[in-house]
């Protein structure tokens, strides 16, 4: 993932041409009426944060509740960047203590889907678990190597959590959602990193798999965490899927971002478009084919754009080829260019100038 | 103390019926436009874009769909703590009641409205045009002159001039006289219903003409002023202006927008058309699908062909249906193998599988022949078109219809079929 997220976060990568993977999980926890949601983030959080300018989309703008965004800080305490993931929530720890709510959702930003986490906070207090991990089987042969591998009892009750083994012991997934009671949240974080440990799936999770009660809670919708260049092009493609389309747009509850005033596309005279997505603001005069052309890009005449991502605000000079590609966003694309990924999906990062008109 | 230098009185209380079956359950200005805006949404976000952030919107035919669209002003950035928009509806008094009966005694009926914020300005629009302008340009323009009332005003056709208000004046833009749909017009001047007035000459022409019947801005308020000696000035304006009144005017100002450079561009920069949008998912076009000089907008799927159309939001268009110089709507479900052409169908209406909309001769209409002509098909909101019927040019149709409303499953051109009943 490393030519994308140069330029921003991984929770802040466009998805399915209207949204930036946040607006799922922030959907889910708004749709689910957790009203206090904090996002901790630290690498390239510009895009981040412009995003979240405004916590309205989301319906977090509220009295009782509301989104706050934690950037570490140096305090006279603290000069230390977010350390790992443990650490990030011990540096934010006065907010946790400051609230009164009993128990806590933790999520990335980083995966799309629909999860109603009172669901899981239901199983969770029915198990009397101590922390509650959201699992996925995974079909046989899928890659699981990014992932954390849990091995459950049959009771659920997770016997074995493995951070990204070698050799995978089962086919089920931790989807890094996790409910946990604040108190005891607190107790763990405070405990790790006085023992100058700084990551939660390593240093609690694991460390903690046989003295507390950890329980998998399985989920069979749709999850699909985008991490890597090849999840990330295949996520985006299954939006060209009406019932991945219809589950996430048509269905109850809806999935929320920032609104971009953008105008209706237009498809001019010569415009060609078959199966593909198309946001709002783009401009067609050429061929697209299999394609997710995200907001505000001009696609120029005589243009073929076929199996690819197209990011926002891209300009795409005429007669230019684009198959198994993505394209980098606010990118200029010289007229007369010839792109394909050959086996691979190939990043196209133009640093062009854009023509003003 | 709270302080506005100007803030703007946006008159949308207009049935607009001329635009026939479309503004029979929405006030005009809440009719869609462009694909996903609505008409009122070029006036308010001028207002914002020229730096006014306190406006007051008049309703008073049927207000729902207005009401719900404009909320707090979100989309808008009309949401202030001071100021912002404020729907301002006639209301009960309590030595009498009345409705707004004419453009200034609506204006009149919300003075204690405009004094809360103390302004120097007020500006007068109304909703139902399609334009950008900066009304802080205008507001310069009334300064510098000095001005006590500042009309805005385009230059038309001398053909045309008769179908306006047209302003005569002198080489510095000083109005001397003023002419109502003139039959022989001494300029081509014509008002556009946008007026900036010193308040304190506008509250007191609208307090001393209370008692007029039916007061309006043209007809009564301007002219008082005028034999008042009041320093009036036209202020030309010569972007794009189009009055949608007409279903023919509000199809073609339509059409406008999906031309190669459309003379109103909606995809400049620097003057952004806000709006309130319910849908955000991007729109799917199909394999088989083929589209041509339109445009579409958020949450549509389209698995049929569209030429020389404008889609709005959410709509879904069934395989192989063809779709030709056509408005539609949003939230709008067209079925399979249907042929459509020149039609305008409003929201939420429901067409079935192998209907033919525009089909036949043109024939003039038989109930309202001024209101649907141009060969113009139209379907009105909520409206159900059973599968497989036939509809002939200059008609409309509005309701949930069956198979057996029809004979033959056909109803010829220049008809006009509303059947009453419970809404869908």
């Amino acid at each position: 993932m490393k030519e994308l997220s140069q330029k921003r976060a991984i929770a802040a990568m466009p998805v399915a041409g209207n949204f930036r993977a946040i607006d799922f999980v922030l959907s889910n926890m708004s749709n689910s009426h957790v009203s206090k949601v904090g996002v901790l983030t630290q690498y390239n959080a510009g895009s981040l944060n412009e995003h979240l300018s405004s916590s309205k989309w989301w319906d977090f703008g509220r009295k009782q509740g509301g989104l706050y965004v934690f950037t570490p800080t140096v305090t006279t305490e603290n000069n230390f960047w977010y350390r790992g993931t443990a650490d990030s929530i011990y540096q934010n720890l006065d907010f946790l203590k400051n609230s009164h709510e009993p128990y806590v959702i933790i999520a990335s930003g980083d995966a799309v889907y629909k999860l109603d986490y009172n669901k899981v906070l239901e199983y969770h207090i029915d198990k009397k678990a101590d922390i509650t991990v959201v699992c996925k089987e995974f079909p046989e042969g899928e890659d699981t190597e990014r992932f954390g591998i849990v091995k459950m009892n049959e009771d659920c009750r997770i016997e074995n959590f493995d951070e990204k083994p070698m050799v995978a012991k089962t086919n089920t997934i931790s989807c890094g959602i996790y409910v946990i009671r604040r108190r005891q949240l607190i107790e763990l974080i405070e405990k790790c990193i006085e023992e100058e440990r700084y990551d939660f799936v390593r240093d609690i999770l694991i460390r903690y798999t046989d003295v507390k009660k950890i329980y998998g809670y399985k989920i069979d919708s749709y999850w699909r965490n985008i991490a890597s260049v090849k999840d990330y092009f295949r996520t985006n493609m299954d939006f060209l899927q009406s019932d991945v389309r219809d589950y996430f747009f048509k269905s109850y509850p809806e999935i929320y971002s920032k609104v971009d005033d953008l105008p209706p596309a237009k498809y001019n005279v010569g415009s060609n478009v078959r199966n593909s997505l198309i946001a709002s603001g783009t401009i067609i005069n050429g061929t697209v084919e299999d394609s997710v052309i995200f907001k505000k890009v001009f696609v120029g005449n005589n243009c073929t754009i076929k199996n690819s991502i197209i990011l926002n605000d891209v300009y795409i000079g005429d007669n230019t080829h684009i198959e198994n590609c993505i394209v980098e966003s606010r990118d200029t694309i010289r007229a007369n260019s010839y792109f394909k990924g050959e086996g691979d999906i190939k990043i196209v990062l133009e640093k062009n100038e854009r023509y003003v008109f | 103390m709270i302080k506005k230098e100007m803030i703007a009185m946006l008159l949308a209380g207009g049935q607009g019926s001329r635009l026939g079956i479309l503004t029979s359950k929405v006030a005009k200005p809440a009719v869609a436009f462009g694909g996903k805006y609505r008409i009122i949404d070029f006036p308010l976000s001028n207002c914002i874009n020229s730096g006014i952030d306190t406006v007051g919107v008049l309703t008073q035919y049927q207000p729902l769909r207005l009401n719900t669209h404009i909320g707090i002003g979100i989309p808008w950035d009309l949401d202030r703590n001071v100021g912002g928009v404020t729907v301002l509806p006639p209301y009960e008094k309590s030595t009498n009641s009345e409705w707004y009966t004419g453009t200034a005694n609506a204006i009149y009926q919300n003075i204690d409205y405009m004094e809360m914020f103390n302004p120097d300005y007020v500006l007068i629009l109304s909703g139902d045009h399609i334009y950008k302008m900066d009304y802080e340009v205008m507001l310069d323009f009334h300064k510098a002159n000095n001005a006590d009332i500042t009309i805005a005003a385009m230059p038309v056709p001398y053909e045309e001039a008769r179908r306006f208000g047209i302003l005569i004046t002198d080489e510095d833009r000083k109005i001397t006289d003023f002419e109502e749909k003139p039959e022989n017009p001494r300029s081509n001047l014509a008002s556009m219903g946008i007026y900036i007035f010193n308040w304190e000459i506008l509250k007191d022409a609208l307090i001393k003409n209370a008692e007029q019947p039916g007061l309006d801005f043209g007809k009564h308020v301007i002219p008082y002023c005028h034999r008042n000696g009041n320093r009036e000035f036209a202020y030309e304006f010569n972007g794009y202006w189009k009055d949608v009144g007409t279903l023919s005017s509000y199809w073609e100002a339509n059409m406008e927008l999906i031309d190669i450079i459309p003379e109103f561009n909606l995809y400049e920069e620097y003057w952004k058309i806000y709006t309130k949008s319910n849908a955000l998912p991007p729109q799917y076009v199909s394999r088989d699908s083929v589209i041509e000089k339109s445009i579409i907008g958020e949450g549509t799927n389209i698995f049929g062909k569209v030429y020389n159309s404008v889609i709005g939001c959410n709509i879904t268009i069934g395989e192989n249906t063809v779709i030709r110089d056509s408005i539609i709507m949003n939230d709008v479900e067209i079925g399979q193998n249907c042929t459509i052409e020149k039609a305008i169908i409003a929201e939420n209406a429901v067409i079935g599988n192998g209907v033919t909309l525009g089909a036949g001769e043109e024939a003039e209409n038989e109930t309202d022949p001024t209101i649907y002509t141009h060969g113009i098909v139209t379907v009105g909101e909520n409206s159900v078109l059973p599968d497989g019927i036939t509809i002939g040019k200059n008609s409309m149709v509005s309701g949930v219809t069956e198979e057996s409303d029809y004979r033959d499953k056909y109803l010829g051109s220049g008809k006009t079929f509303v059947k009453a009943g419970d809404e869908r």
